[in-house]
């Protein structure tokens, strides 16, 4: 019993990362239907800016906030550049455009700091606690602090300040919202830096448990999808409990089901994204689209 | 009266121009392996190959508009089928084609199943997740794939009538096997298959209601554009006489859709030039560095969809396009004032090309957003 709930808290711990991460797609899936399949590469990038400045002898807790203002300048830029023209091209175009940022952010990172693998600093201290058996690493407490610090802030920026206000408003109708007096340029470009900051906070937290190189999220990415899959892709709540159900179900099927294993632990987001989408299309948390063909 | 004639001139000389030029690539692509060394006949052996993949992707993406981010799998398939039947049943090369192709038909109709409740996005995020899947899957499965170390096989031999070195001979069974493809590919968009394909992307309710069974074409889309995917793989094995799990990661199925994208998404020659790209660009960027190919494909990739979302092979019609609508401005400007308000003023005055036609609807000009 005691190894299922280290198991459990273990899956919680890496199902924090896939949760931020998963909260970015969200995100930026809310405020211009777009599923962003470079965000992965855009968080790897912003954590090899969080090494650089490390490695270049800044230490890790003043590195994170100039990091995370990188990455929000990043994250508006790609939409005004990248994403702007194509705004309202069939679903097709974006997809392709995303896939082209997402080999180009990829290749970037390998021409700019090389293929080889980076040691990342473990910002939290070694270590754990002990819960009637179940040890709890500190950096997992830590991981899993920091994504709710995140999800807090974001709660409070939509629902009690005028620029959340706005954001919404843009994310339910941009038309109206337009007409009603809101940049909605803006706003969009907004939501992209938003959404890079919190993908930059999965970078920084995953890379010490997987190794910073320029591949290091194409895995998470998956996880993230099928967590942002299970809990609605219109669904900030959703991205986080999903993302902790695909962390917990991964953990456990990678233990417990033979045939899983350690090696095919990446067929567990497969089965969610097909389950979830066969059986409840809008996820969990998602509201059903009504469409007038 | 004499604008009949015209057209039918007109007509004439165009199948005679296509005539020629068919005869004139068919001519160079059965000289080129006399010509070149072992090392560039290979690389475009393997050009070939890759464009027997993309008209597969094609198929699905660019005339039936679905996105496959995962047709990598497909390939993979194919080549593995190929290769454990070499290994194991020592059968024969040509034996291993019509398994092959067979086998990924069947697969892509299982996936098309549940590719029927997935649109757009959802299907890309599906295929991803299969692609990234299939290589720890394909080691898992040792005691038949040859795990982690992969299979090694007989490459294909040149009879000793032919009196070919071995590359030209591979060289031209691969042609043969492409030509072949390109031509069903070309003929199966002709058919009624293809016409049901092309009303689905355009507008499933309209196509529906004119009697395309929906589901029904968009799982055949699937099935044979794996089987083309299929293939591309089987000949793959026989050119390369190794796989193993990594040669297929899902790096792969993105390279084929980018290749597509660049050559031209439905188009019919749009294959050829994004499996030459798919080969050459790598091979020359790789010089400069080992990221540069990904930053000229990624660049690539996003330019193209602004610029010209018809791909290289829309190119020519759509610069055609352009001077043919300056051409008319210039010379009739009273025209555009004549007109009836109900014609559209911007459709341009005669197809130049039949592939920038196909392939209007896939990408931009982006349309305006539906209230």
């Amino acid at each position: 019993m005691t190894e299922l709930f280290q198991q459990v808290v273990e899956g919680v711990g890496s199902g924090a990362v896939y949760a931020s991460l998963a909260l970015a797609l969200v995100l930026i899936h809310r405020f211009t239907g777009i599923v962003n399949f470079a965000q992965g590469e855009l968080a790897m990038i912003s954590t090899y800016v969080a090494w650089q400045l490390v490695a270049s002898g800044m230490s890790f807790w003043l590195a994170l906030p100039v990091t995370l203002a990188v990455s929000f300048a990043g994250g508006m830029l790609v939409e005004r550049i990248v994403i702007r023209p194509v705004q309202n091209a069939p679903e097709l175009t974006t997809v392709i455009v995303t896939v082209g940022l997402f080999i180009f952010v990829n290749a970037m990172a390998g021409l700019i700091w090389s293929f080889t693998v980076k040691d990342f600093p473990q910002p939290f201290p070694d270590g754990g606690i002990d819960l009637a058996g179940v040890r709890v690493d500190w950096s997992t407490l830590g991981i899993i602090a920091v994504v709710a610090v995140v999800m807090g802030l974001l709660y409070l920026l939509f629902q009690h300040t005028s620029s959340g206000l706005v954001m919404r408003a843009v994310a339910c109708n941009p038309a109206s919202a337009r007409l009603s007096g809101i940049r909605v340029g803006r706003v969009l470009m907004l939501g992209w830096g938003l959404a890079a900051t919190v993908g930059a906070v999965s970078g920084v937290l995953v890379a010490p448990l997987l190794f910073l190189e320029p591949n290091m999220m194409g895995g998470v990415l998956i996880y993230a999808f099928a967590a942002a899959t299970l809990g609605g892709f219109d669904s900030p709540v959703g991205a986080v409990v999903g993302g902790l159900c695909v962390g917990v179900a991964e953990t456990l099927a990678g233990a417990y089901v033979d045939v899983v294993g350690a090696d095919l632990k990446v067929g567990v987001p497969l089965v969610i994204i097909l389950a979830v989408l066969l059986v409840r299309p809008q996820g969990l948390f998602g509201r059903a689209a009504v469409e007038r063909a | 009266m004499s604008t009949i004639v015209a057209t039918l001139g007109t007509d004439r000389a165009r199948r005679l121009r296509a005539a020629l030029t068919t005869l004139l690539v068919a001519a160079v692509a059965v000289s080129a392996p006399f010509y070149f060394a072992p090392f560039q006949v290979f690389q475009l052996t393997m050009v070939l190959l890759y464009a027997v993949a993309l008209a597969g992707l094609n198929l699905l993406v660019g005339f039936g508009g679905q996105i496959s981010l995962g047709h990598g799998a497909f390939f993979a398939a194919g080549a593995y089928t190929a290769a454990v039947m070499l290994d194991r049943y020592d059968t024969g090369h040509l034996a291993t084609l019509p398994v092959a192709a067979a086998g990924c038909f069947l697969l892509g109709l299982g996936f098309g199943v549940p590719a029927l409740r997935l649109r757009g996005l959802y299907l890309a995020l599906v295929t991803l997740a299969f692609a990234v899947f299939l290589p720890p899957l394909l080691k898992r499965l040792e005691p038949v794939t040859g795990g982690s170390m992969g299979l090694t096989v007989d490459k294909l031999q040149p009879p000793a009538w032919s009196g070919m070195a071995e590359d030209q001979w591979t060289y031209f069974v691969v042609l043969a096997v492409t030509a072949v493809s390109l031509l069903l590919a070309r003929n199966l968009l002709r058919s009624r298959v293809g016409r049901a394909l092309l009303a689905v992307r355009d507008n499933e309710s309209a196509a529906e209601v004119m009697g395309v069974r929906l589901s029904l074409h968009k799982t055949l889309a699937f099935a044979w554009s794996a089987l083309f995917a299929g293939v591309a793989g089987c000949v793959y094995t026989w050119v390369i006489g190794f796989v193993s799990p990594d040669s297929f990661s899902f790096v792969l199925s993105i390279t084929l859709l980018a290749g597509l994208v660049v050559g031209g998404l439905a188009s019919l020659y749009g294959p050829l030039l994004g499996a030459a790209f798919v080969m050459y660009v790598p091979s020359v960027a790789q010089d400069i560095s080992e990221a540069a190919p990904g930053v000229v494909f990624g660049l690539l990739i996003i330019a193209v969809m602004f610029v010209a979302p018809t791909g290289l092979a829309g190119l020519a019609g759509r610069v055609r396009g352009t001077a043919a609508r300056r051409l008319i401005r210039t010379t009739t400007p009273a025209a555009d004032d004549d007109r009836p308000s109900g014609s559209e003023p911007s459709a341009p005055p005669t197809p130049a090309d039949p592939a920038a036609v196909d392939a209007e609807p896939v990408g931009a000009p982006p349309r305006p957003e539906k209230e």
